[in-house]
C-alpha cells in the first residue's frame, strides 16, 4: 500500500457548502472511508483540532517547501479585490491575502483540486457586477486563466482538477480524491473544462423522473407541478453535465425531483444565465437553450408531433402535484 | 498588557480572527474580526426578484435552508401570499432537519474536540473525552457523523438536495409529499430519535425534557455517571466552571421558530431581558457600520429596510466586514438559548437564573432544543395531509417591500427587500452571527462576543487560549452568513 496522500483543504470566497455536502457522503464511517482510500487530512477548517498558530506554522512549512504536500484542495472563489489587493479575504491570523497563500501553496502541491463551482469558475460569488473580483483557480467563468493562469500545471502534471457543482456531490469529490490516491487519474480522465469525466460525461436529463413528460412536451407550469420543467420553468437538465438524476443527492433527491429546475450549476457562468433562473427564455415560442446535441429544426418538428400525441394521463399529471390520472391497467396475457 | 491575534479560528463556519488584549492572565478586551467579504447584498440588486431563491441559499452551506426560508418569507410578504398548511409544515420539517443537524454537528464536531487538547491531559475525564470526541477519530463523533448523513436524507425527499435546495418558495414547497413518503420520513425521524436517546442522552428524550431545574439535572447526572455524551459534557462543564465562563449581555432576541399555519409558534418570538419577556419591536433594529470596512450612511445607523452595503477596505477605524446590529441601540444575543428562554423551557430558565447566560447555558439550550426537535417534527409529519396543496401560485408586484424572518440554528435571521420595476432594488440581511459577533458601535460599545470574552483566562504561553475557544464556539458562529 502506498503512503497516504496528504490533503490540505482551504476555504476562501464560498459558503462552506461543499464541505458540508462532503460530510453527507454515503458511508457509515466517514473517517474510515478516508483512511481506507489512502487519504489523510492534514488540515480541514471544519474538521481538524488544530487552530491558530498550529495552522499557520503548517502552512508556512508547506509554502516554504520544507514539508511536501500531495493535494491542495480549494473550496470557494478566489477574491482578488479590491483593486487586485486580495484584501477581501485575508487569511485570519496572518494578515496575508488568501490569494497569496493559494499561489504559494499551489506551487508546491503535487495536485491542485478546485472543489465546487466557486473554486472552479468563480461561481455565485462572481455574480452580479462581481464586487469582489472573484475568480476560479484556473478559470474565470469559461475563460481559462483565473488565479493561477491557463498554463499552470501542478507538480504531478495535471492542470487544476475542477470538481464543479454548487455544491459538489460528495461522491464526485471522494472518487476524484480516491483516483488521485491510487494514481489512476490521468489528463484524459478530465473533460475540456478539466472536470472529472466520470460525472461530467453525463447529463442531468439522464434518469430524470420527468423524462416521459419531456418526450411528450407535457410541461409544468408552476413549481410543484409534475411535468417537464424545460419548456417554462428554466430547466437546463438537457445541457448540464452531471449525473444528478442517476447518482442521487441525500439518499434520493435531485433538483428536478425536488420540483425545481436544474440551473446547470456545474457549468461555468451558470450564476448569470442572462434570464430569470425560474423561467425559460424563448424565441417565437421555442426555448433558446435547446438540448445539447439537438438540431433546432428537429426539436421543433419533434416537439409539435409529441404534443399532438400526448396521452391524457401525461397531459393532466403534468400540471398537478401528484398523479391524478394513474396509468391504465392492461391485461398482460393474450 | 500583551496582544494576541488568534486565527485561523477553525471548527466554526467561515473565517474568523480574534484580537485579544491580555493582562494578568485574563482577556482585558477583544475585537472580533470577520476577514472575508463576498457582497451578496450588492450582487442581488438589479436581479429579477425570484432569482433570490437561487442566490440567497448560497450565502451559507451550513444553514442554507434558513437563508431560503427568510428570502421566501420576504418575497411572500411582498407578494401578499400565504403558503397552504402543507407548505408551512414542510418548511418546518426542512428547517427542523437543518437546525437539528447543526446542533448535532456543533456538539460533536465543532465544540467537543477542544476538550481533547493536551492542556487538559491531567483532568480525570480526559481519556474518555478523547476516546469519544477526538477530531476525525472519536468513536462518538464518528457515530454522530453517520447519524447526520442518514438524517440529511430527509432533505433529499423534502427538498431535492442539501445544501442549496430551491424547493422553498414564497407560496410553499415545490415538492409535494405523498402518503407513503410521509411514513418513510416518519421512520427516519424515529431513527434519529433513537440515536439521540442511545448516544447523546442515554435515556428517552422525554426523560431529559421532564427535568425541571438544575437540581433535578444534577440528580439525573449523578444517577448514571458517564452514560450518554450529555452527561460526560456536564461532568466536564462542572469541572471547568463553564457555567460562568463567557457571559452574554443578558438580553436575548428571537424571531419565532416553527411557525404554525394559524400564525402561532412552537418557539415564540420576543426579547428576553434579565428574566422578563418583552415584545419585540422590529422597527428598533439598526445596523451601525462605524467599525466595519463599509461606508457609513450620513444618517448613521440604519434600519435594514433602508440599509446600505458599500465596501471601503481603507476605512479608518474599520476592523471587520460585519456591521453592528443593535436593538433599540442595545447589544443582544441570539440563538437556541434565546429560543428556549422565550419558550419558557423550565430547565434552561432555571439554569440561567442560577448562572446567567454563559458557555454552559448556550450548550445546554442547544442540546435541550435538539431533544425537542424530533417530537416537533413528528407532529409536523402528522399534520401533513397528502394530496392537499403544498404550494400556491405567487405573483410579485413590480413595486413592493417585504421582510422575512426565521430562526436559523444560530438564531434570529432577517431579510429586508425592496422591489422596483420588478427587480430587486435593495436586499439587506441581518444574520444571527451578525448579532452575536458584532463589532463595536458608534458609541464604542463592544458586541456580544467581544464583551463575553472579557475575563476569559489565558495561561502563560498560550497563543490560542483554550478558554477563548470555548467561549467563541459556544455561540456556534457562522461567519459566512455574518459577512455574506
Ligand atoms: S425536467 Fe429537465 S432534466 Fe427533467 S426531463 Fe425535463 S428537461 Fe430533462
Ligand atoms: S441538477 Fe443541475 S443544478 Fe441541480 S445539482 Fe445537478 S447540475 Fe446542479
Amino acid at each position: 500500500m502506498n503512503a497516504p496522500l496528504d490533503v490540505l483543504w482551504l476555504q476562501s470566497g464560498g459558503c462552506g457548502g461543499c464541505s458540508m455536502s462532503l460530510l453527507c457522503a454515503d458511508t457509515p464511517d466517514f473517517p474510515a472511508l478516508l483512511a481506507d482510500a489512502g487519504l489523510r487530512l492534514l488540515w480541514h477548517p471544519s474538521l481538524s483540532r488544530a487552530s491558530g498558530d498550529e495552522v499557520t506554522a503548517l502552512l508556512d512549512e508547506i509554502a516554504n517547501g520544507r514539508r511536501p504536500l500531495d493535494v491542495l484542495v480549494v473550496e470557494g472563489a478566489l477574491l482578488r479585490g479590491p483593486n487586485g489587493s486580495g484584501r477581501f479575504h485575508l487569511l485570519a491570523g496572518t494578515g496575508v491575502p488568501m490569494i497569496s497563500w493559494v499561489r504559494r501553496l499551489a506551487a508546491q502541491a503535487r495536485h491542485v483540486v478546485a472543489v465546487g463551482s466557486c473554486a472552479a469558475w468563480g461561481g455565485v460569488t462572481a455574480g452580479g457586477a462581481n464586487p469582489t473580483e472573484a475568480c476560479g483557480l484556473q478559470y474565470e467563468d469559461e475563460l481559462a486563466g483565473g488565479l493561477l493562469g491557463a498554463g499552470f500545471r501542478a507538480a504531478g502534471g495535471l492542470p487544476v482538477v475542477n470538481i464543479a457543482g454548487c455544491p459538489t456531490h460528495p461522491g464526485w469529490v471522494l472518487e476524484t480524491l480516491m483516483a488521485l490516491a491510487d494514481g489512476s487519474l490521468a489528463a484524459a480522465d478530465l473533460d475540456a473544462l478539466q472536470r472529472p469525466r466520470f460525472y461530467a460525461d453525463q447529463l442531468v436529463h439522464h434518469g430524470c423522473t420527468r423524462n416521459e413528460y419531456y418526450e411528450f412536451k407535457a410541461s409544468a407550469e408552476r413549481p410543484s407541478d409534475l411535468g417537464c420543467m424545460m419548456e417554462h420553468l428554466g430547466c437546463k437538465g438537457t445541457q448540464a453535465h452531471a449525473d444528478c438524476n442517476t447518482r442521487l443527492w441525500n439518499g434520493e433527491g435531485s433538483c428536478t425531483r425536488g420540483g425545481y429546475a436544474c440551473i446547470s450549476c456545474t457549468e461555468p457562468g451558470f450564476q448569470e444565465p442572462g434570464h430569470a433562473f425560474d423561467s425559460t427564455p424563448k424565441l417565437a415560442g421555442i426555448p433558446i437553450g435547446l438540448p445539447t446535441d439537438m438540431p433546432k429544426a428537429w426539436f421543433v418538428a419533434l416537439s409539435s408531433l409529441a404534443k399532438s400525441a400526448t396521452p391524457r394521463r401525461v397531459k393532466q399529471n403534468a400540471v398537478a402535484d401528484h398523479v391524478v390520472v394513474p396509468p391504465a391497467i392492461r391485461r398482460t396475457r393474450k | 498588557m500583551s496582544r494576541l491575534i488568534v486565527g485561523p479560528f477553525n471548527r466554526v463556519e467561515g473565517d474568523l480572527e480574534v484580537r485579544l488584549d491580555v493582562a494578568d492572565g485574563r482577556v482585558a478586551s477583544a475585537e472580533v474580526v470577520s476577514p472575508m467579504y463576498r457582497g451578496f447584498e450588492q450582487m442581488l440588486v438589479g436581479r429579477p426578484a425570484m432569482d433570490a431563491l437561487v442566490v440567497v441559499p448560497r450565502i451559507c452551506g451550513i444553514c442554507s435552508v434558513s437563508q431560503s426560508v427568510a428570502a421566501a418569507r420576504a418575497l411572500a410578504a411582498a407578494a401578499g401570499v400565504t403558503p397552504p398548511p402543507n407548505g408551512v409544515h414542510t418548511t418546518n420539517l426542512m428547517l427542523g432537519t437543518e437546525n437539528a443537524a447543526d446542533h448535532l454537528s456543533h456538539f460533536y464536531l465543532f465544540f467537543m474536540p477542544d476538550f481533547t487538547r493536551p492542556a487538559y491531559a491531567a483532568r480525570p475525564w480526559f481519556a474518555e473525552a478523547e476516546r469519544r470526541f477526538a477530531a476525525l477519530a472519536g468513536v462518538q463523533a464518528r457515530k454522530a457523523l453517520a447519524a447526520r448523513q442518514r438524517w440529511f436524507e430527509l432533505l433529499g425527499t423534502l427538498g431535492g438536495k442539501w445544501p442549496h435546495t430551491q424547493s422553498i418558495q414564497p407560496g410553499g414547497s415545490s415538492r409535494a409529499i405523498e402518503a407513503a413518503e410521509r411514513l418513510r420520513l416518519l421512520a427516519r425521524v424515529r431513527e434519529f430519535r433513537a440515536f439521540l436517546e442511545q448516544e447523546l442522552v442515554g435515556a428517552p428524550l422525554e426523560e431529559l425534557l421532564a427535568l425541571h431545574d438544575e437540581a433535578a439535572l444534577e440528580r439525573w447526572r449523578a444517577a448514571a455517571p458517564g452514560r450518554g455524551d450529555l452527561r460526560l459534557w456536564l461532568d466536564i462543564a462542572a469541572d471547568l466552571g463553564l457555567a460562568t465562563l463567557g457571559p452574554g449581555p443578558g438580553r436575548l432576541l428571537g424571531y419565532g421558530g416553527f411557525v404554525q399555519p394559524d400564525g402561532g409558534h412552537a418557539f415564540p418570538p420576543g426579547v428576553w431581558e434579565d428574566g422578563r419577556i418583552v415584545p419585540l419591536d422590529l422597527a428598533t433594529i439598526t445596523e451601525d457600520a462605524t467599525h466595519a470596512w463599509l461606508a457609513d450612511a450620513p444618517e448613521g445607523a440604519l434600519h435594514p429596510s433602508v440599509g446600505l452595503t458599500r465596501p471601503d477596505a481603507d476605512k479608518p477605524g474599520g476592523y471587520t466586514w460585519n456591521k453592528a446590529p443593535r436593538l433599540a441601540g442595545r447589544v443582544v444575543e441570539t440563538g437556541a438559548l434565546a429560543r428556549q428562554l422565550l419558550a419558557g423551557q423550565p430547565l434552561v430558565t432555571d439554569f440561567v437564573a442560577r448562572h446567567g447566560c454563559g458557555v454552559a447555558a448556550r450548550v445546554l439550550a442547544r442540546l435541550v432544543e435538539l431533544a425537542r426537535l424530533p417530537g416537533l417534527m413528528e407532529q409536523a409529519l402528522a399534520a401533513i395531509v397528502p394530496r392537499e396543496p403544498f404550494h400556491v401560485a405567487t405573483r410579485l408586484p413590480d413595486e413592493a417591500e417585504g421582510c422575512g424572518l426565521t430562526e436559523a440554528a444560530r438564531g434570529a435571521l432577517g431579510h429586508w427587500l425592496r422591489l422596483e420595476r420588478g427587480r430587486i432594488a435593495s436586499w439587506q440581511i441581518v444574520a444571527p452571527t451578525s448579532w452575536n459577533f458584532s463589532p463595536r458601535d458608534a458609541a464604542g460599545v463592544p458586541g456580544a462576543l467581544e464583551a463575553a470574552l472579557v475575563g476569559a483566562p489565558v495561561s502563560a504561553g498560550e497563543t490560542t487560549p483554550v478558554a477563548v475557544q470555548h467561549v467563541v464556539r459556544s455561540f456556534d458562529p457562522c461567519m459566512v452568513c455574518t459577512v455574506h
